[in-house]
């Protein structure tokens, strides 16, 4: 488990001081996967290094399974450190390292026996998929292999807490799909809890329970993942959630009705919207959509112009069959 | 005759006193300057160690040491080389001035190398639980060792060219050869030679360097 309480940390530069974290109150649950977003610049990744405090917040305090992190001396510090792992968008593995020695190197740092070691990274390089590759440099590999290493490298001494820091953000999507449905089995099988900075949205509906939107080193919004991308509240997540989709909607009718369904679940794969319209005989129009899976549960959010009949008949029966309406016009 | 002043003994000689002068010195040379190369660079803005005082005092005392003629180190180092091996010629006497002219220079350049270190590495590390010495011990020197090895083969070179000014207060070798008797006697043919073999020496240091290099670059 996670806390941050009025965690704020400035940077000073030549150009002035900078808040890169304000006042940032946050928990994690503990086996809870926790998505952090924001444009590049609204202090994710200074969040997320005081986790470990790589980053050493000016005011508040940093909560990690119940340790006051800012109050640790140094060697109490380091072994807090080793409960925490952490991956990396560039991966940070040593060169001069062969795969299985840099696996190895938070137990050779921690002091561990020879023989505990090599049993450990034998275990984790099974687990990963990455005995083949245990002789080789990290130059030899691709992208998704080094995140893989990276992420055995993290494992090494049980943490139970891994961070990512934009770990899949050098990588490409089939790759990115082939981390993300690794940390998410991570996540099952070990209850390891996740924090992931990103600033892709597709990783945060892939992976994340819990979301928290950041702007200008604040939290803006956070809440269940579903509920945060369904039901935006701020004015940042609107536009985060904007970004990418199709711009093909507009211009808008003139004069009808116009509505944002939601549907959540099973409903999402039954054919609502059509027999609403049979039954009422008010037709619609799709102004835009979109249909796809957070984590947990298939959702689908249609933007229709209502024509014909009694538009309030259709969004009375639409509400009755569980699909959230919203009336924009 | 070219050649004829020649005494192939002395060359030998003198050519295995420049050898010797530069082992001895090369190696004193990379105790030294490795050591003060990772205090500059730990101590430096933003990095493990920060500490402005020690660094501003580190890179003064080395750029005082660098801004010293070589020849003028070597007559200014005499009394302290006497203190040091009890003497100030031959091989001996000149180690000291040829350590104290290249450690600085080797220590420049190792920190250039591990600045080339990226910060991602050592705040892996420092996330691991690594700590400072464990940073410097596995990931810096690690890393940067082509580096490192780069820059002593540069500084071997160096020093192959200070054991021949060297060779001026008395150190033998070489450059001795080549000013007693190829200069002052006016005998071409030991200069020729004894520059030809210096030559070699370069040449081949170099060629091992590099090699060493990209045997243990993985990059």
């Amino acid at each position: 488990m996670i806390r941050l309480e009025g965690v704020t940390r400035r940077f000073r530069s030549p150009a002035g001081v900078r808040l890169a974290l304000d006042g940032v109150d946050l928990t994690v649950a503990a086996g809870e996967v926790f998505g952090v977003v924001g444009r590049s610049g609204a202090g994710k990744s200074t969040l997320v290094r005081t986790l470990n405090l790589l980053e050493r917040p000016d005011a508040g305090r940093v909560w990690v399974d119940d340790q006051d992190l800012m109050g640790l001396n140094p060697a109490a510090l380091r072994a807090a450190r080793r409960r925490i792992g952490m991956i990396f968008q560039h991966f940070n593995l040593l060169h001069s390292r062969t795969i299985r020695d840099n696996i190895a190197l938070p137990l050779v740092l921690d002091g561990r026996s020879r023989v505990e070691i090599a049993s450990r990274v034998d275990e984790l390089m099974e687990r990963l998929g990455l005995i083949e590759h245990a002789r080789k440099h990290p130059a030899q590999l691709s992208g998704g292999q080094k995140q893989r290493v990276g992420i055995a490298r993290a494992l090494a001494c049980e943490p139970s807490i891994l961070l990512c820091d934009e770990a899949t953000s050098a990588l490409d999507p089939e790759t990115t799909e082939e981390i993300l449905a690794l940390l998410d089995q991570l996540n099952l099988d070990l209850g390891l809890t996740l924090v992931l900075i990103t600033h892709e949205m597709e990783v945060v509906r892939r992976v994340c329970d819990k979301v928290a939107v950041m702007e200008a080193g604040k939290i803006v919004e956070t809440g269940a993942t579903a509920d945060v991308f369904l039901k935006p509240q701020t004015q940042a997540t609107r536009s985060l959630l904007a970004e990418g989709e199709s711009r093909t909607a507009t211009p808008r009718p003139v004069g009808g009705t116009v509505a944002r369904l939601v549907f959540r679940g099973e409903r999402t794969f039954e054919p609502v919207l059509s027999r609403v319209s049979r039954e009422t005989g008010v037709d619609h129009a799709i102004l835009a959509g979109r249909i796809g899976r957070f984590r947990d549960q298939a959702y689908g959010q249609l933007e229709v112009a209502f024509a014909g009949g009694d538009p309030q008949v259709a969004i009375a029966r639409l509400r009755a069959e569980g699909v959230e309406v919203e009336v924009v016009s | 005759m070219f050649g004829s002043n020649i005494d192939w003994t002395t060359v030998a000689e003198a050519a295995g006193d420049t050898l010797l002068m530069l082992v001895a010195s090369l190696a004193i040379t990379v105790i030294l300057g490795l050591p003060l190369g990772v205090a500059l660079y730990a101590t430096g803005r933003g990095r493990i160690l920060e500490n402005r005082v020690v660094n501003a005092l580190l890179s003064f005392v080395v750029n005082v040491l660098r801004s010293v003629p070589f020849i003028i180190l070597l007559i200014v180092m005499l009394p302290v080389t006497v203190l040091l091996v009890g003497t100030s010629l031959g091989v001996a006497g000149a180690i000291p001035p040829l350590v104290v002219g290249a450690a600085p220079f080797y220590a420049r350049l190792v920190e250039t190398a591990l600045r080339e270190v990226e910060r991602g590495m050592i705040e892996a590390t420092q996330a691991m639980g690594g700590t400072t010495w464990q940073i410097v011990r596995r990931v810096l020197l690690p890393e940067a060792l082509p580096g490192l090895i780069a820059g002593a083969t540069v500084t071997a070179i160096a020093l192959v060219g200070y054991t021949a000014m060297a060779g001026v207060v008395g150190a033998g070798g070489l450059g001795d050869l080549a000013i007693r008797f190829g200069y002052q006697r006016f005998q071409t043919d030991v200069m020729v030679v004894t520059v030809v073999l210096l030559l070699v020496i370069v040449q081949i240091l170099q060629v091992l360097g590099d090699r060493w290099v990209a045997r243990v670059s993985h990059r």
